[in-house]
């Protein structure tokens, strides 16, 4: 399996399914700052709008659903995460924001490891390195 | 000291209703939907009130109840709308220990900051702005001999207001006492993880504001904010949160043209200098309580002081204290009076501190002390509590970088002022900061060269009205708590008036 930036887990990639079929294609933003920072935040497609300020760290490829699911991070969180490896997770919980999965009663959450020299490597002089939106 | 009796239980200084409906128009409505959310106490993680789940629908009436009072609220003098905000402020304090156990109940926060802290400031936060109103001036400017530039300060109309879950209440009265002293009608929406103590303080103070001046709606953000964020009948929007919902909402308010305040959190620098370790004095002991300061509220401020950085000369001796008084931090009952931290305010919020730790031990930071959940035992073992915990690390890492909002200190040395200022300034945010020296000239000059709204020297974590504060940065934009946040929800009217009586000769 090619090396990534982003993944997720199976009770997340499940959660995803059920809202993909309410909701149609779905994308990603890594929040920051207070309250629920740090949490992924789950959108329609598109309505979020990305721009030169972001970075498009990998597209989530869910069984069942058909679109791949982007994700996306400020490209100045980014230069702070970049050395990190990103897992999308699921939580029992009342996250809030604007995220789909709220009245669920669940909560995406972002579990994260060091990548490691290998990893950074194949990322740094590859295709999947981030794509600045616009050139995505 | 004392322990309040959880409320539902005989003897509680505060009973919350089984359920609670939308306040629109001066009274309690169902919601168009019929569906309601349960809200669970943090501090056991049992279910005590149900809510209603607010829809686009009951956003759009509560939108249209705001409009219908908004004409005659912004007509009333000053005078009035501060009789309004004082009486506001009267009741609270008639009834503040209800409504400080209430908050706790609601959010997981020791009773003794909610009695001391929390409603004491937003009883205090009304009289300001209840003062402030009627200190406004507008402006006359004289352009020449005849003709005279007057500035008139001109209500928004109905804005919109959403609520964290950190200080329900107060972050409310941040919110509401500027917008409704200003004369605009109001549609508030609480997170949905603290829907309920707000209700508490609303029954108390219904009869004295005109029907419709203040509407709640209650409900996810996707399924109540997001409407009230788009509503074409909204004229500005207020969120305290973090990045991603903020430039969202700015998006929403760019589709309609109306104004935006955000407050969306920080990475708060805390500078200890090492004179601070001059002597083992009084100072010294407020500096040490100014380090443990990460601990108050859990951690869930967004000023939260959590990134220490302590002077080289003085960092191993200052910092086994610090750890020291950490460790003395009493963890309970947040209805305890003598419980000094509480409980994480939601199960969601716990399990993201606990992700924080994992990443902070895997890049190598070091844990001083803390680092775990902690079961308190009988009906307790369902709240959320993690240990105040101190980890030592590395500016770059992703614990220095991102606002846990948990009680997490990350503790970094540095080795001169130079170095002190760049390690504090390399954040992408600027809400806070903390500086502590017995040198003058040294406080004065850090705090301004770091890049944040709200730099305090020599205390933390005081939020007195009439001192500004908002963020640099991507911290967001505007100031609470100070009588310029009126501008944020004001408009200028400026009537140019002629009083020459001749043609200006153009034509």
């Amino acid at each position: 399996m090619a090396v990534n930036r982003v993944d997720v887990t199976a009770d997340a990639a499940g959660l995803l399914r059920r809202l993909a079929g309410r909701h149609g294609p779905l994308m990603f933003h890594q929040s920051g700052g207070c309250c629920d920072g740090s949490s992924p935040m789950c959108y329609p497609a598109g309505e979020f709008r990305t721009g030169n300020a972001d970075v498009r760290l990998g597209d989530l490829r869910v069984d069942g659903v058909g679109e791949p699911i982007p994700v996306w991070m400020s490209a100045s969180q980014f230069e702070y995460w970049k050395h990190t490896h990103l897992t999308i997770d699921v939580v029992p919980g009342r996250g809030s924001g604007f995220s789909l999965e709220a009245p669920e009663g669940v909560r995406f959450l972002i579990r994260s490891r060091l990548l490691t020299d290998q990893e950074l490597a194949e990322l740094d002089g590859h295709k999947e390195r981030p794509v600045p939106a616009g050139e995505g | 000291m004392a322990t309040y009796a959880a409320p539902g239980d005989s003897g509680s200084v505060v009973a919350f209703r089984p359920r609670y409906d939308h306040f629109i128009g001066g009274e309690y409505v169902p919601p168009a939907g019929g569906e309601y959310f349960a809200n669970p106490t943090p501090v056991t993680g049992a279910t005590f009130t149900e809510v209603a789940r607010g829809t686009a629908e009951d956003v759009d009436r509560a939108v249209r109840a705001a409009e219908g009072a908004a004409v005659a609220w912004g007509r009333t003098s000053p005078a009035e709308r501060a009789e309004v905000l004082n009486k506001i402020a009267d009741r609270i304090e008639q009834n503040l220990e209800a409504i400080a156990v209430a908050e706790s109940w609601e959010n997981g926060k020791p009773v003794r900051e909610t009695l001391a802290a929390d409603i004491p400031l937003a009883i205090d936060h009304f009289r300001y702005f209840a003062g402030a109103i009627r200190a406004q001036e507008g402006g006359i400017s004289q352009l020449d001999a005849d003709t005279v530039a007057y500035h008139f300060h001109e209500p928004l109309g109905v804005v919109g207001q959403i609520i964290p879950w950190n200080f329900p209440i107060l972050m409310a009265t941040w919110k509401l006492a500027p917008a409704l002293a200003a004369g605009n009608a109001v549609v508030l929406k609480p997170a949905e993880q603290t829907p309920a103590s707000i209700h508490v303080l609303l029954e108390l103070i219904a009869d004295l504001i005109p029907a419709g001046v203040l509407n709640v709606v209650n409900g996810f953000g996707v399924e109540a904010g997001k409407p009230l964020a788009q509503h074409s009948g909204i004229r500005k929007v207020a969120f305290t949160g973090e990045t991603t919902t903020g430039r969202l909402i700015m998006q929403y308010a760019s589709e309609n043209i109306v104004p935006v305040t955000l407050e969306l959190g920080g990475k708060s620098p805390n500078i200890f200098f090492a004179d601070v370790a001059d002597a083992r004095d009084a100072f010294y002991d407020k500096a040490q309580e100014g380090f443990a300061m990460f601990a108050l509220n859990q951690g869930e401020v967004c000023t939260c002081p959590s990134r220490a950085l302590i002077q080289s000369s003085i960092y191993s001796s200052f910092l086994a204290d610090a750890v020291e008084r950490v460790k003395k931090i009493k963890q309970g009952n947040p209805l305890d009076t003598d419980t000094m931290i509480g409980a994480q305010a939601s199960n969601d919020q716990l399990e993201k501190i606990l992700s924080y730790i994992d990443i902070g031990k895997k890049e190598g930071a070091k844990i001083l002390t803390g680092g775990e959940r902690v079961d308190l035992g009988g009906d307790l073992s369902g709240g959320y509590y993690v240990q105040p915990t101190v980890f030592e690390g590395d500016n770059k890492m992703r614990i220095f970088q991102e606002e846990i909002f948990g009680p997490v200190v990350s503790v970094t040395r540095f080795d001169d002022y130079d170095d002190a200022i760049k390690v504090a300034n390399d954040t992408l945010y600027g809400l806070g900061a903390g500086v502590w020296s017995r040198d003058g000239n040294t406080a004065y000059r850090a705090g301004r060269d770091i890049q944040a709204g709200r730099v305090w020297t020599n205390c933390y974590h005081a939020y007195p009205a009439h001192a500004a504060f908002g963020g640099y940065k991507q911290s967001g934009i505007g100031r609470e708590n100070h009588k310029m946040m009126l501008d944020h929800y004001q408009q200028t009217k400026n009537i140019l008036v002629s009083y020459s009586q001749n043609a200006q000769g153009f034509f």
